[in-house]
């Protein structure tokens, strides 16, 4: 049979005009139900808290700091609205502080995971893609940081930074990333070998083409999910910090130091636990869920659901 | 003037004091030279300090031209070394030693960008058409990717261009938004090809392109391409496993063993007259159409396994298979040599 005279396979019905990777990955998002409903609480999440200073004045007529002793300990109760989520030691509004201390875990949680994330991908993709000297120099590298026992680095470094959301931001952005690289380095490692990369060669694609065109867009799935642990790890580790006084230093509230405050005081007040910790796990659980979603959005062997 | 192997030792000496021609050597007709090109990969142990503990030696010195315009046929077991011979050519992998010339130009010394502007004039069709497309790539961006990395069409041009190539290839030219994975195999290999033909190539390395479709399907492609090579002028060098596919598309026919040429002749020579044992011991598994000469069909099957690449054996590699072996063989490495006008076979005992 001639080529030319090959019959064309019929024309498929007309389907959605759809370019890219990105737009059919719109297009299916849509149609996932659990991933909407997750990026739904979370974006309320994240605006409650934008919104906390006019929220505290309006709805709660109360400040961050203001203490009240005739309402420490003081249970949940809707009148007044301010003690909504109860009263803490000192008598502060837990749900005005909840409002704050999100402002200030979710920007250390998303700045600094954006930041591991953009290290984490560049270093890898670069080790993994180009090896030899290049990697053995990054490999080396993660090996004596990780060698390094944070805690150490983290309590010379806060004694010489004030610890505040900004300082721990950049301290946890530029240090936890070696998880992210090795991951990177790994997939790249494997995806170089395969035979669309060495297409991409044959055609002449350069380094930077096949390392963002080619092996970017096979490991971005997984990445989002990495990406969605990255920030929930780091709202939880800087509790863990708050406990030990390396995180964000009261009065400013965190969910983290909020939740770790409260755990002293679990048998007098057993609700300041579950409001810092319900809303950290909520916000995980939610980004988990996120990661999920997407992995699956921008995979185009899974259909959506037409 | 060609000689068959009853000939006496004598013409056959005579014969190769006259011409001892490399066979890499270079008339004006040559597309491509390579001559003593070597591959190999380093064995290392340790996790941090890597040491090399040896060598897998899948290609290890061979030599031989490719002429304007022809396909030239490359042969042999799996694990031979024949996809590393055409990744080492297109300097897919940074060759080991020796030379690999394209129209005049040495490759093995080409800086980065030169050998990426190269590469539009030397392509290369995969083995296997489920691995070699990005699966996250729609058609489209896939055959149009080599127009834009070499800036040949941009906007409604690249579009253009993208669904003439599909129509050249034999599929669906608004076929450009789907993916991969929503086509056949033999489809898929179609679009291995048109991605390869975006850039106009001169040259392609056609890796078993057939050998992992459905039977039912390898015609087609077989035909697809031998119509592309009238049309564009290409010339092949095809990698196949086994001599009857090569028959069919080739004009000479090169058999590779553990790492090395051992023959090297015109299609009709090598079939009719094979000069080394490896090569008449594949040639007898080969069937005959002609059901008389086919009875009569003596199967050679060879014994043992095939040596490692790592650790090749000593003198002629071959020898522990082969069934003329004699004490020189596992000596002297024998040298490729011309036995008969462009026919070259590296054998201390060839012919019949
Ligand atoms: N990147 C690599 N690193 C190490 N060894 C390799 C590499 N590529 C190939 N080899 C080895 O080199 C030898 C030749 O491999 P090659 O793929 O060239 O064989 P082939 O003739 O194409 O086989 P097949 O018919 O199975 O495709 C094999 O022993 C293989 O294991
Ligand atoms: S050189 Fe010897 S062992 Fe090698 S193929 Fe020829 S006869 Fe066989
Ligand atoms: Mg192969």
């Amino acid at each position: 049979m001639s080529a030319t005279a090959t019959p064309l396979i019929a024309m498929a019905p007309a389907r959605r005009a759809s370019a890219g990777l990105w737009s059919n990955a719109l297009y299916r998002l849509r149609r996932d139900r659990l991933t909407l409903a997750a990026a739904t609480t979370l974006t309320v999440l994240v605006v409650l808290s934008i919104l906390a200073p006019l929220l505290a004045e309006h709805v709660f007529d109360r400040s961050f700091e203001q203490q009240d002793l005739l309402k420490t300990y003081h249970p949940p109760t809707l009148d007044p609205p301010a003690y909504l989520l109860g009263g803490d030691e000192l008598g502060r509004s837990q749900v005005v502080r909840l409002l704050y201390g999100g402002q200030v875990s979710l920007f250390v949680g998303f700045v600094a995971a954006f930041m591991n994330l953009t290290i984490g991908i560049g270093l890898g993709l670069i080790s993994g893609y180009f090896r030899g000297p290049v990697d053995d120099v990054i490999t080396w590298f993660i090996t004596t940081l990780n060698s390094i026992p944070i805690i150490f680095l983290l309590i010379i470094i806060t004694t010489l930074f004030a610890p505040g959301a900004l300082t721990l931001t950049i301290i946890i952005g530029l240090l936890f990333w070696t998880g992210i690289t090795n991951f990177v380095r790994g997939q790249t490692f494997a995806l170089r070998e395969r035979e669309f990369i060495l297409a991409a060669r044959t055609i002449g694609a350069a380094s930077w083409r096949i390392m963002f065109r080619h092996v970017l867009p096979n490991i971005l799935p997984l990445i989002f999910v990495l990406l969605a642990i990255d920030i929930g790890t780091i709202i939880l580790a800087e509790s863990a910090l708050s406990y030990l006084g390396l995180g964000i230093v009261p009065p400013t509230p965190s969910w983290g130091n909020m939740l770790s405050n409260a755990s002293t005081y679990f048998s007098r007040a057993w609700w300041l636990v579950v409001s810092p910790g319900a809303t950290i796990f909520l916000t995980v659980l939610c980004l988990y869920l996120i990661g999920d979603g997407l992995r699956d959005a921008l995979d185009p062997r899974l259909k959506g659901a037409s | 003037m060609s000689l068959t192997p009853t000939q006496t030792q004598d013409q056959k000496e005579a014969f190769i004091q006259r011409g001892r021609s490399t066979a890499s050597a270079g008339s004006g007709r040559n597309l491509l030279e390579v001559s003593a090109l070597k591959m190999h990969f380093p064995l290392t142990q340790g996790i941090i300090f890597q040491r090399q503990v040896g060598a897998v030696r899948a290609v290890d010195g061979i030599d031989f031209f490719v002429e304007k315009g022809e396909t030239l046929g490359l042969v042999g077991e799996s694990g031979c070394g024949k996809s590393t011979t055409g990744r080492a050519i297109l300097q897919l992998y940074k060759p080991t030693g020796g030379s690999v010339k394209f129209e005049g130009t040495e490759l093995t010394t080409l800086g980065g960008e030169q050998m990426r502007k190269m590469r539009r004039k030397m392509q290369m069709i995969f083995q296997d058409p489920y691995a070699s497309l990005n699966p996250r790539m729609t058609v489209g961006n896939i055959i149009g990717e080599p127009l834009e990395v070499h800036h040949l069409a941009a906007g409604k041009a690249k579009t253009e261009r993208v669904q003439e190539l599909l129509r050249i290839v034999g599929l669906n030219p608004y076929f450009t938004n789907r993916y991969p994975h929503e086509f056949s195999g033999g489809q898929r290999q179609r679009i291995g090809v048109a991605r390869a033909l975006a850039v106009e190539p001169d040259f392609i390395v056609a890796d078993e392109p057939i050998s992992a479709l459905d039977v039912s399907i390898q015609a087609q492609v077989i035909n697809l391409l031998e119509e592309l090579q009238e049309k564009f002028n290409l010339t092949y060098l095809f990698i196949a496993h086994d001599l009857s596919v090569v028959r069919h598309i080739s004009d000479r026919v090169a058999v590779m063993y553990l790492g090395k040429i051992v023959e090297l002749a015109d299609r009709i020579d090598l079939y009719e007259r094979p000069l080394h044992p490896y090569t008449q011991a594949l040639l007898s598994a080969v069937p005959i159409p002609d059901p008389a000469v086919e009875q009569k069909r003596k199967r050679i099957i060879l014994t043992g396994d095939v040596p490692s690449p790592v650790n090749p054996p000593t003198g002629c590699r071959f020898h522990t298979r082969c069934w003329k072996a004699q004490q020189i063989c596992s000596e002297v490495d024998p040298e490729f040599i011309e036995h008969a006008p462009r026919h070259w076979a590296a054998c201390h005992f060839p012919g019949a």
